[in-house]
């Protein structure tokens, strides 16, 4: 009964969502102020609706409805109830529900909190929100059902693939979502312009927060995957340049030359065709992100949905949305006339830059995506495009990106002078310089990857702390100190989100150029040496978990004879899926982590071991939750929260104080 | 790398972890280059992984295969080759840059190059309008404007 509720509320909401797409449209153009009146009840009905179908859904996980389809392919009574939960978005169908009312939530929230804008963008952006959401409800209906009866329901589920019933990946594809969907906002925003005709510093400051939003949600979802990767997979890979890492990481990157490209046209009213481009870019990447995912047709190792089916209807809203907002782009670019000025050298220079070299480094990661895909069709050729391709064509751009960033972020507006800049960050470069030098002194090998990548992140870092400190101005120490506080939180954000981005590149270095690992066979009482550490395996045996069989072994890690940790490595079986997994055990540390592996008993005795030494590991996810601190900073500047101020005075204006 | 993983994972039983501690050779200097190679070569069977990092049978036979070419005192070009002829490009994660792959290759250098000159061109004309925009009359006043 539940279900049949929460199916017939994602049919009402596929009707709302038709009348939110046409009414508005129609009102704005005839400036008929009731229809488009309709988009913000309609929005919010919309979300209403999509959440029961959710509630549903989840409902029927939760209590095990096993005469739904998609909770026996995915759920199981033995399930820890966080799984039970995550297993709603760990499948094709549930996860394109979270899809439909994530992008609903957004459009719900721009309905109600966008009491600033002007009546007419307002409907056009709700319209194209609600374009979004026709082509999604009606892909969610007519090809993935979530909803879909059994005739005969079996006693139990086949339970949801162990490797997702982890919290690392609970709530990495819900983060991922609102950071794919967020950017259908900028999408929605970019169309609404094209319709009026006019893009303005407004504008911009009203694209800029749900870019900044979105971006911030990739950035944790991306980490929290490549978290789980580590810890998970058993030998501490963090990033493996798959199809579908690629297709988080395209949006993540246009997001981030968006969200820099907004800002001149927020400051500068510049760069206006190519911000509305961005914004139909990054969005347009999602929408290829979904495809790649969910299609099947670059051979990924994500296993969701591989129905050709599928795929065809995904390229079809793809050419429909992207071809459209296209075509629409090349009418009406023209009038976006650029009002700022400025010189060759400036701030806004550096941003173009900036976008060019991002935007270029998404377009090498998308070629290399689809690469294996254009061979084959045009040439019959069988070939794989892998993370020696990325590292050899991707990495020239991030060194490039991060060798400008510190002078092009403190470049003031219109015209400026490098050397002037550069004077201020001779401090910073020597100082990388030395962590550079630092680094390649203490390592054994003569890897330039490390400390090129301490160098450079150490110049980011630096940069970032130069920047800060020159907004401060000039004068005595103790004002300059006191003038910290109070700078806009919009430079904090800027300098956290660099800093952040150094922090990253420094660990991506270190973990490729000094990770050392160990393969090793070690009976029960035996020692080894595992870089400057000894660790023992004290013993192995078995346990049973609530849905698993597990071998577990104890091993003490020593320095000096004195212990720093006893780590617990499992080697899983899930008996209902008949799946085994390893569950490496890890001795997190600022500087390293140590990182114990488990594999099979051997015939003479002992057990398989590996060890790994991963130096400034944590680094990684330090690194990324900087970066998005700096987005949420950002994000709670005062010139956003004055405008998010006004229209909720103007919406409810309560007894003054 | 991830699910396929489990793919991989479900079709054997129980699992070998990848590099297995009676796979590596005694000489340092050539497991490491066994190594290094390993991760260039991609699974056959199991898509996303290199076989270094891989679970399964034919990955072990590969590697296994790559060490015995190395003691046998093959240079790692050679190697390499030796598998891609018998398993095919698709072994390859990095794609020579013949034939129809130079396009892959120079993509991003051609894009740089084209959104480069984009850029330069549009931000001369954002630069020319600026030297427009005094004239020298106007000059001549400011210079007045700034005396007094």
């Amino acid at each position: 009964m539940i279900s049949e509720l929460g199916h017939f509320a994602l049919v009402l909401a596929l009707a709302v969502a038709v009348v939110q797409a046409v009414v508005p449209l129609i009102g704005a153009q005839k400036r008929w102020s009731g229809w488009m009146a309709v988009a913000d009840p309609a929005a919010v009905v919309q979300f209403v609706l999509i959440a029961v179908a959710f509630g549903a859904l989840t409902w029927a996980f939760v209590t095990s409805d096993f005469s739904l389809r998609l909770v026996v392919l995915n759920s199981h009574t033995d399930k820890p109830m966080l799984y039970k939960v995550s297993g709603v978005w760990g499948n094709h169908e549930g996860s394109l529900l979270l899809w439909v009312l994530i992008l609903a939530a957004y459009g719900s929230a721009a309905a109600l909190f966008g009491g600033n804008l002007p009546a007419t963008l307002k409907a056009r952006v709700l319209s194209v929100q609600g374009m979004i959401g026709v082509a999604f409800l009606a892909f969610l209906l007519f090809t993935s059902n979530p909803f879909l009866r059994l005739a005969e329901p079996p006693l139990n589920g086949d339970d949801l693939n162990p490797l997702l019933q982890d919290p690392g990946l609970a709530f990495h594809p819900p983060f991922l979502y609102l950071g794919y969907v967020g950017l259908s906002m900028a999408f929605s925003f970019a169309v609404a312009a094209l319709i009026e005709g006019r893009v303005d510093a407004a504008w911009a400051r009203w694209v800029r927060p749900w870019t900044l939003a979105a971006w911030i949600f990739l950035t944790i979802g991306i980490a929290l995957g490549s978290w789980w990767a580590y810890y998970e997979l058993g030998w501490g890979g963090f990033w493996f340049w798959d199809p579908v890492e690629n297709a988080s990481f395209m949006p993540w990157l246009f997001a981030a030359a968006l969200l820099h490209s907004a800002i001149v046209v927020e400051k500068r009213e510049s760069l206006k065709a190519w911000t509305i481009l961005l914004s139909i870019l990054a969005f347009g990447f999602s929408l290829i992100g979904t495809f790649i995912v969910r299609s099947g047709v670059i051979t990924s190792v994500h296993a969701f949905a591989n129905d050709p089916e599928r795929g065809v209807f995904i390229l079809m809203i793809l050419g429909v949305f992207m071809g459209g907002a296209l075509t629409l782009f090349a009418a009406r670019a023209g009038a976006m006339e650029a009002k700022g000025i400025f010189a060759m050298v400036s701030r806004e220079s550096a941003l173009v830059v900036n976008n060019l070299l991002l935007a270029v480094a998404a377009f090498v990661v998308f070629v290399g995506t689809i690469w294996p895909l254009v061979a084959e069709m045009l040439w019959d050729r069988k070939l794989s495009v892998g993370a020696p391709f990325f590292d050899a064509a991707f990495s020239p751009f991030m060194i490039g990106l991060a060798v400008l960033l510190p002078i092009g972020a403190m470049l003031p507006w219109k015209r400026a002078e490098v050397g002037r800049v550069f004077r201020q960050l001779i401090p910073a470069l020597i100082l990388a310089v030395a962590c550079g030098l630092l680094a390649w002194a203490l390592e054994t090998g003569r890897s330039a990857v490390g400390p090129v990548a301490a160098a450079l992140g150490a110049w980011l870092v630096f940069g970032a702390l130069t920047d800060l400190w020159a907004r401060t101005g000039r004068g005595a120490v103790r004002g300059r100190l006191q003038r910290l506080g109070r700078l806009p939180r919009a430079d904090w954000g800027r300098v956290t989100a660099h800093a952040g981005l150094g922090v990253t590149m420094i660990a991506v270095g270190a973990m490729n150029a000094w990770a050392t690992e160990i393969i090793k066979v070690v009976q029960v009482g035996e020692s080894f040496p595992l870089h400057g550490y000894e660790v023992t395996l004290n013993k192995v045996e078995q346990v049973e978990g609530p849905n698993y069989l597990s071998t577990m072994a104890e091993m003490a890690v020593r320095r000096d004879g004195r212990e720093v940790a006893v780590l617990y490595p499992e080697k899983r079986v899930y008996p209902v899926q008949a799946m085994p997994t390893t569950e490496a055990a890890l001795d997190y540390g600022f500087f390293r982590d140590i990182y114990l592996v488990i594999g099979d008993p051997q015939d003479n005795g002992g057990w398989a071991i590996r060890g790994y030494w991963k130096p400034l590991a944590n680094w990684l996810w330090i690194g990324a939750a900087l970066m998005a601190l700096g987005g949420l900073l950002s994000l709670s500047d005062r010139r956003y929260r004055v405008a998010a101020g006004a229209a909720r005075r103007a919406a409810a204006p309560v007894a003054a104080e | 790398m991830r699910l396929i993983l489990a793919l991989c994972l479900s079709l054997l039983a129980f699992p070998a972890l990848a590099v297995q501690p009676d796979e590596v050779l005694p000489d340092p200097a050539l497991e490491a280059r066994a190594r290094a190679i390993s991760q260039l070569l991609r699974c056959p069977v199991c898509q996303g992984e290199n076989i270094d990092d891989s679970n399964a049978d034919i990955s072990r036979d590969l590697r296994l295969l790559v060490r015995e070419r190395l003691v046998a005192g093959d240079s790692d070009d050679a190697v390499i080759d030796f598998v891609v002829d018998r398993y095919g490009e698709f072994v390859l994660f990095e794609p020579r840059a013949t034939g129809s792959n130079l396009v892959l290759w120079l993509a991003g250098p051609g894009m740089l190059l084209l959104g480069g000159i984009a850029a330069f061109a549009f931000l001369r004309r954002r630069a020319a309008q600026q030297t427009e925009a005094l004239s020298a009359e106007e000059e001549a006043r400011l210079k007045e404007i700034l005396k007094e």
